[in-house]
């Protein structure tokens, strides 16, 4: 048999879930084809099972919940199928205009990224039945988040389901290892997506940079296998990681350079025709980048480590651009 | 959208459509459309898709009846599927991490209503609920509060702002008006998207390069035909009358291709990148080339090439003293 058109096929799934919903008993196979005329263009049974094996699959990925009941209380020797309608729907939920406003930001923050689809679905079914919205409220305010990273949609599903997953990491200095996790949350911090979790080979706790995983991800045994931690915060888990208490740094900017390094100084005072600045930072590689940035119109004066490394990158820069 | 929709994704959006529009009867065809995201032909399509679906019998009784030949919907006897399917998990997580992150916007007026939708929609989404909690945006929060809230109250209050601005690539503090427009928060930074007096044209202004803000007493009306930039593609967007410049990546250096805006990359074999870059300032690029040290070396232009030296070497000059 040809298969059906998308549209006839979106059809038969529709008369499937309204036959379904409609039914107050569970309804046996036979009975299911009867009711959906799709089915009838069924060739045999064997191509009539398998149509409907797939449809209750396809079904249950949209998240509708069907129900497998005995079809008689006394004999389980065949099965019946069913939509609960309380279980299917949705809900009553009655929200007021200043909180459908804040759903409709809190959904615009996705626009550019890969949830924007289910959070403009989500705000759909809310407001189904609200037609009042005050359009008004939280004029000019737009949080939005990208997800650039490939991984980022297998890595969130693996962390709502609880599933493990392995991938290859590239570290900072370039080399990319094999690593397996049970994935604890995700999260967006200062623009990055990273994962939390336990990993597998080194026993612990350990924070990745989705930005850094190369290739795919792959899903390793069953969701809901694990636990995670009742008490885990993954931004502050992030955060804990990712950052080192401030360091401090004296610098000499000539007049008029240095100008997001003034906004940071803690003090600043004339040194000749420089001004001197007392400037924090965290990561020294960083910060020596954004030094270097400026060339000749900033020095550090202090600590040691961070002049070295400042040194290091202007010489680099000589060497390699200095033939000309 | 209806050529790459599978037969199920049309399924899950109509039973999304049908209570949408089953409470609101009578809607135009068009603002439905714009509504719900699809085209008007779309909506057309799935109306006539509904009208011949229905409960088992199938009988005229039996079928939805769906109605929009004088340009306005009307859906009735779809009692079946009148009620919104439950969110799911995906759905759920959108809402209640967008949601959550908001909550933490610093000075947010609004953070009682933020509250009490999110206390709604993790009571309906019960499990997903839970699982969302393990989704987080941390959205940056070192901006001080106030300094938002004024710029927020100049979008609603259209009032023209004058800004202290540094700009990093040109290493310097600029004075200018600006007519606001939004506030936006974009990969961990806020910034304040408006019309420029001094540029004449419409610019983002990341908020922890604001020095300082004042209101001014003026109509903050921006032109008419000032339009906000499509934050999805990348921040910048080359002009006509830009430069090209050609740079030559050690392996290390790769990451710079994915954060500054590249026209063309050839990879060589030795893993070696040739990056080319059209800007209109090749200011940025020179600072690129200090900090990278070794990493990386000018091609094209050769003068910026010399410059690069030159200016490493006077900087190298003064730890030498």
């Amino acid at each position: 048999m040809a298969s059906p058109s998308p549209a006839a096929k979106t059809e038969r799934l529709l008369n499937l879930v309204i036959c379904l919903l409609y039914t107050r008993q569970p309804l046996a196979k036979t009975r299911i084809r009867d009711a959906v005329p799709q089915y009838g263009e069924a060739a045999s049974d064997e191509a009539f099972d398998r149509m409907f094996e797939r449809d209750k699959d396809e079904l249950r990925e949209l998240g509708i919940p069907l129900r497998m009941e005995p079809l008689d209380a006394f004999f389980d020797d065949e099965t019946g199928y069913r939509i609960d309608r309380r279980e299917y729907a949705l809900p009553e939920l009655s929200f007021e205009p200043d909180e459908f406003a804040v759903l409709g930001l809190a959904s615009r923050t996705w626009q550019q990224a890969s949830l924007a689809g289910a959070a403009a679905t989500a705000l759909r079914k809310l407001e189904a039945a609200d037609v009042e919205r005050d359009l008004n409220s939280l004029v000019g305010l737009e949080p939005r988040v990208n997800t650039t990273e490939p991984s980022f949609n297998t890595v969130k599903d693996a962390v709502l389901r609880r599933q493990a997953i392995s991938f290859s990491y590239r570290k900072a200095g370039g080399d990319s290892a094999p690593r397996r996790l049970q994935p604890w949350g995700v999260a967006n911090w200062h623009g990055r997506w990273y994962v939390t979790g336990f990993d597998l080979d080194r026993e612990a706790p350990r924070v990745f940079r989705l930005g850094r995983i190369d290739g795919t991800v792959k899903r390793l045994g069953k969701p809901g296998s694990y636990d995670v931690p009742a008490d885990h915060d993954p931004v502050s888990m992030i955060d804990g990681t990712e950052s080192t208490p401030p360091a401090e740094a004296v610098v000499l900017v000539h007049e008029g350079a240095g100008n997001t390094l003034r906004r940071r100084a803690r003090g600043a005072e004339a040194a000749g025709s420089d001004t001197r600045l007392v400037v924090d930072y965290t990561d020294t590689g960083a910060f020596a980048d954004e030094i270097a940035g400026f060339g000749p119109a900033v020095r550090v004066v202090s600590p040691p480590e961070l002049v070295e490394q400042v040194v290091c990158r202007l010489r680099g820069a000589l060497d390699r651009n200095g033939d000309a | 959208m209806a050529t790459h929709e599978s037969a199920t994704a049309r399924l899950g959006r109509l039973l999304t459509m049908v209570p949408w529009l089953v409470n609101r009867q009578g809607i135009d065809i068009a603002e439905a459309a714009q509504e719900l995201g699809v085209t008007t032909e779309q909506v057309e399509a799935d109306l006539a898709l509904l009208f011949v679906c229905g409960t088992p019998g199938h009988m005229p009784d039996d079928l939805i009846e769906a109605e929009w030949e004088q340009g306005r919907v009307f859906l009735r006897n779809a009692d079946t599927i009148a009620r919104p399917l439950r969110l799911g998990l995906d759905e759920a997580t959108a809402l209640i991490v967008g949601l959550r992150a908001l909550a933490a916007v610093p000075g947010l007026d609004e953070r009682d209503a933020v509250d009490r939708a999110l206390a709604k929609l993790v009571e309906a989404a019960g499990d997903s609920g839970a699982a969302s909690d393990r989704v987080r945006i941390a959205l940056e929060s070192e901006v001080p509060s106030d300094t938002l809230a004024t710029m927020r109250a100049a979008v609603a209050g259209h009032k023209r702002l004058h800004l202290r601005y540094v700009v990093p690539s040109r290493d310097e503090t600029t004075e200018r008006d600006v007519d606001p427009m939004r506030v936006v928060s974009l990969d961990g930074n806020w910034y304040l998207e408006g019309w420029c007096h001094r540029a004449t044209d419409v610019r983002l202004f990341r908020l922890d390069r604001v020095a300082s803000v004042e209101v001014l007493d003026v109509d903050g009306t921006p032109p008419t035909d000032a339009r906000p930039r499509d934050l999805g593609s990348a921040l910048f967007t080359p002009g006509p009358d830009d430069l090209t410049a050609v740079i030559e990546l050690r392996p290390d250096a790769g990451w710079v291709i994915d954060y500054y805006p590249v026209d063309t990359v050839e990879r060589g074999d030795d893993g070696t990148l040739r990056a080319s870059f059209r800007t209109a300032d090749l200011r940025w690029l020179r600072q690129l080339m200090w900090r990278l040290g070794d990493s990386a070396r000018v091609l094209e232009p050769t003068a910026l090439r010399a410059e690069v030296a030159e200016g490493a070497r006077a900087a190298l000059a003064a730890y030498d003293t």
